[in-house]
Formats: structure tokens, sequence, C-alpha cells
């Protein structure tokens, strides 16, 4: 275990006001996210769960500002969002590192452009991957859960006051897995900012999240918004988290007796 | 070379078999060859030496005791290395070298075989380095400069232009139907305005190597820039990135394998744009030398000169590949020179 300098972010509040969103794709029209609106807390953990494709991704990259939506607002602190900015930082489905930059040059990128030098955290971020003995490779020459895992330390590096972490453990093996969903816990709850990720793996949305928003399959609406009342310190064997996970997998479309 | 070994064993042999088998030394039949063959370098061209020394020439040429002591020297000089075991990879070719001299030396200046303003000897062109070395050499360096010159400045130009048609919509609405105006005109048709319109030579010539070499690396940077991933965007824009770190950290260091494509196409168009510009405009360097080789009917000078320039070519094309395999050091593979 790694000890990060734990700071004390103000965690961003978000305000999703009826989004609306779509895109041409061979020359129809497709929605892509419907009415959707979400008021998340400062602090709070939220996990995205939803059929592939039905508009995750494009959600998080509305509320990230690479994109305005269609219609409606997204509010942040009560100031709507109009591009991109370093307090909120995107962890991308892709890793895209760069790959003219070494790992440890991909990590450092936030501070480049910041212009601030701290290799320190460079380091610890570096470290809390496990990727230390690999700082000096060059991207192609990472597997792909390493790539991730590179991409993970990246997004940490800058302090963010939201996360956005856009199924950040897809590429794992189980045990590297479960040794980042410990570390994902332990920086959100030091560093305290919020958090919103999308994730395929509902056992891992219920051991990390304070709340589980459900979307329908495409155009995406969200059908299910359940607070994870249980301690942070979570077991998964705890029956709570079982029920929890039945009543999630019925609201995907999963029958009950699986 | 290890590998090939394997190569030589039957086929339809289990692969681990084939594997085992090349461990172990069965290369030992390649071996000795191996060993020997930087030892028959020198003699290659102890033989040339002597050839040129002892058998008598067919009229009276210069410098062919010159010659056969250079000849010597190479020889001693690749014995050497062969003895420092410096001579591996390169052995076959020092040994045909060394041989293809000899023949030379038969045919032309033992036999005269060819008719012999066209066709020189050895001994004539050693005779050329040997007494007009200096304006060889100024002619280098006046074509050198000139290079320098115009495809730096055409190369900087070009990289400039085609990030601006990459990455702005303004920029290319203006730009790019002067680009399809001019782009595609060989430069050398434009010599003739340049020197009327340039009132000096240098001046002019430098312009047109500018615009040759411009061109090309235009054009790829521009595609280098368009094919740039826009997640890479992306990632830098939620960090917080503005556009000079867009265009200098991202796009740029994406597009760089293919501008050099464009710097390597514009090298070449610089050559040719070089000797023309040479021959028409400037009246120095290594295209006016040999024009003027030529005007006298002085052969020999004019190989020379053509042996002057094919290395100061390749010699900037190697050192263009040194740069690219520098700054392209984290690509996976790339073209060996
Ligand atoms: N840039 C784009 N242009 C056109 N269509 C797009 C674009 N980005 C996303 N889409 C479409 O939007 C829909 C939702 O895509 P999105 O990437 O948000 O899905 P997702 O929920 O993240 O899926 P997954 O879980 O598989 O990652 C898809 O049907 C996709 O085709
Ligand atoms: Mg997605």
């Amino acid at each position: 275990m790694v000890t990060t300098p734990t700071r004390t972010a103000h965690p961003l509040g978000l305000e999703l006001d009826h989004i609306d969103h779509g895109y041409m794709i061979g020359g129809a029209f497709t929605p892509v996210l419907d009415d959707i609106s979400l008021t998340i807390a400062p602090g709070e953990f939220v996990a995205l769960l939803g059929p592939s494709g039905c508009g995750k991704s494009t959600l998080l990259r509305l509320i990230a500002g690479l994109e305005p939506p269609h219609g409606g607002t997204i509010l942040a602190e009560g100031t709507p969002i109009t591009g991109p900015g370093p307090d909120r930082i995107v962890m991308f489905q892709d890793p895209t590192l760069y790959p003219w930059r070494t790992v440890r040059g991909n990590v450092a990128l936030g501070h480049d452009i910041a212009g601030r030098k701290d290799p320190a955290s460079v380091d610890a971020a570096i470290e809390l991957v496990g990727l230390k003995s690999f700082e000096r490779a060059w991207p192609h020459q990472l597997s792909g859960g390493m790539a991730q895992r590179a991409a993970l330390a990246r997004a940490l590096v800058n302090d963010p006051r939201v996360l956005i972490l856009d199924e950040p453990l897809g590429k794992l093996d189980s045990l590297t897995r479960l040794t980042m969903q410990t570390e994902l816990h332990r920086l959100w709850r030091d560093r305290g900012f919020t958090a919103i990720m999308v994730t395929h793996d509902v056992e891992e949305a219920l051991l990390l999240a304070t709340r589980i928003i459900v979307f329908s399959p495409r155009p995406a609406r969200i059908i299910g918004d359940l607070p994870i009342d249980l301690p942070p310190h979570r077991h998964r064997d705890d029956p709570r988290l079982l029920d929890l996970r039945k009543n999630i997998l019925v609201q995907l479309g999963h029958s009950a007796d699986w | 070379m290890s590998g090939s070994g394997s190569l030589d064993l039957p086929a339809g042999r289990p692969r681990q078999d084939r594997q085992a088998v090349t461990r172990r030394p069965v290369l030992g039949r390649t071996v000795p060859s191996r060993a020997l063959l930087p030892w028959a370098a020198g003699p290659a061209w102890f033989i040339a030496a002597l050839v040129t020394w002892r058998w008598p020439d067919a009229d009276d040429f210069p410098d062919t005791n010159q010659l056969a002591a250079l000849f010597l020297a190479a020889g001693l000089g690749l014995t050497a290395a062969a003895a420092l075991r410096r001579l591996s990879a390169r052995a076959p070719w020092a040994i045909a070298l060394g041989l293809g001299f000899t023949a030379w030396e038969i045919a032309q200046a033992k036999l005269l075989w060819l008719p012999r303003p066209f066709f020189g000897t050895p001994q004539d062109l050693l005779d050329v380095f040997l007494t007009d070395w200096k304006r060889l050499g100024d002619s280098l360096l006046h074509s050198l400069g000139l290079l320098a010159v115009g495809y730096g400045i055409g190369a900087a130009l070009g990289v400039a232009i085609g990030v601006g048609l990459g990455r702005s919509l303004r920029f290319r609405y203006w730009v790019r139907p002067l680009i399809r105006l001019i782009g595609p005109l060989p430069p050398v048709a434009l010599l003739p305005l340049a020197f009327v319109l340039i009132p000096s030579g240098r001046l002019a010539s430098e312009a047109l190597l500018a615009l040759a070499a411009c061109f090309p690396t235009t054009i790829l940077t521009w595609s280098g820039v368009a094919a740039v991933d826009p997640a890479y965007y992306d990632v830098a824009r939620t960090m917080g990135a503005r556009n000079r770190f867009l265009v200098l950290r991202v796009a740029l260091p994406a597009a760089m394998p293919q501008i050099f494509v464009g710097l390597f196409m514009g090298l070449g168009v610089s050559f040719a744009t070089l000797v023309v510009a040479e021959m028409l405009g400037v009246k120095s360097g290594l295209g006016f030398y040999m024009q003027w080789a030529q005007g006298w009917a002085a052969y020999p000078n004019m190989y020379a000169a053509l042996l002057v320039m094919s290395l100061m070519c390749t010699g900037l094309v190697t050192l263009l590949f040194k740069v690219r395999d520098r700054v392209l050091s984290w690509q996976k593979d790339g073209l060996k020179w």
C-alpha cells in the first residue's frame, strides 16, 4: 500500500437537467440519451449500470464538457458546464495513452498541461497502480490491463473534484481487480472527490458505490436509482448486497431465479 | 544470421525438434566461412594494388603508382579491421569492391576496352581528386549551403502550413486553393520566372529549393495531423489543455511519423531542384561543376562530381534517418536505411 497525500478536495456537485442527446449514424438521427435528470451530491460515489451501447459513455462525455448536450443543461455547483476542465477528470473506456510518451510521461500529462512540477505525486500514482518497474516503458510495450492501469494513474494525479471513470477496471484479471477496487475506494474516502463510474460488474458497483443508477437500453433512460445505505467497509458476502444484486439484475432484464 | 540455420532443415519436422536443433551448433558448416571471410578482404585489395602497379598501362595515365598505393593502404586497413574483428558484416562488400576495382583497372587502364574520354580509368578519377580537390570541395560547400538554407526554410514552412491546414478551418479555407494550385507544379518550372523576379540568382535558387521542400512536407504533415485520433485531444482537453498544447504537444508528436515521410520526399525534390538551379542559375556548386566538366569534355571531372554529389545526397538522407530514429524512438518498428 502506498500513502498518497491526503488533500482536502472540494468535491463537486452536479445537476443534470432533462438531458437529451443523439448522433447522426448513417444519415439517420439516433437518439442516445432520453430525458436524463439526475442530481449528484458532492462526494457521492455513483455507479452507472446499463446494457452495452445504451449511452453511458456519451453521458460521461457530456458531463466532462467534451460535447454540449442537444437538450437540457448540466450544472456544476449551479453554473452550466460549457467545456472541459481539470476539475472533472475522465478516465476513458480506452486507455488512449500517448504512444510517444513513456508510462511516466503519460501519467505526468496533467502536470505538463498545468505547468506544475510534482514528481512525488506522479511516483505515488504509478506505484498505486503497480507500474513502478514499467515507468520507462513505451505504451506499446504494455498489456491491455497495464495500459488501463496507466490511464487510471494518469487520471488520479490531477487531484480532480469529480473523477469520471468509464469501466476503469474492465480489462483486469479478477485478482488485480480486487486490489484496484480497494485502492480506488480508499482514494475516494481519503480525498473525498465525487466519483462517477460506469461498470458492467454489478458486484463492483455494490462494493464501491453509494448510489447505483440503472439505465434502459438505448436511448438511455434512468430506470433505477438505488441508494446503497451500507457502511463503507462492505463484505462481499453481506446478505444485503446479495439482495440488492438480485434486484439490480432484474432491472437489467435478468430473471430473478438466476 | 543465426536463425538461418533452421531453414536448412528438411521441412515437415516437428516444430519442437527444429528449435532444439537450432540451438545446437549446426551452424558449424557456415562458421568457418564467416570467420575467414573478413581475412579475404585485404588480399582482394592487395590484388588490385599489385595489378595496378606491375601491369603496364595501355596508355599514359596519371597517378598509377599513387592509385596502387591507395589500394595497398585500403588492403592494409581492411586487414587490420579483420584482425580487430570489426569487419564481419561488411566483409563481402569489401571483397567485392576490391575485386571490382581490379576488374575496372584491368578492363580500362590495362586493356582499354572502352573508348577513353567517355569511360575513364580509376586513376583518371583519382587524378581529379588530387588536382582539383579544391574546386570540388568548394562546389560541395556551395551546394550544401544552398540546400541548408532552402531546404531548412521549406521544411519548417511545410510543417507550419501542414499543421495550420490540419487544425484551422479558416486557414484551410484560404491556403488550400493556393497549395492545390502551386504545390503540384514542379519547382523547376518556376526557375525562369524566379530568375527574372529575383535579381540574386542565389536568392532565387534558395526560394525554389524552399518551395520544393515545402510541398511534400506540407501535404504529409497535413495528412498526419488530420489523422490524429480525436481521443488524444479529448484526453488533453479534459485536463485543461489549450490550443497551444494541443498543437505542439499532441498533434505534432502524433503526426511525426508522417512528417518525416514528408521531409524525406521534400529532400528528394530539393536535390533535383538544386542540380537544375545550379546548372542554370547560380553558376556554382556541384551541378554547375558537372555542367562545366561536360562542356569541356572533362569526363573524369564529371564522374568525380557525380560521386561527390551522390555521397552528399546519401549523407544527408542518412543524417535525416538518424534524426528520425532519435525522434521516433517510441515507434515499434521503422525502416532501416
Ligand atoms: N461519436 C459518435 N458518433 C455517432 N454515434 C455515436 C458516437 N458516440 C456514440 N455513438 C452511439 O451512441 C450510442 C451509445 O454509445 P455509448 O458509447 O455511449 O454506449 P455505452 O453505454 O458506453 O456502451 P458500452 O457499455 O458498450 O461502452 C451507440 O449506439 C453509439 O453507436
Ligand atoms: Mg462505453
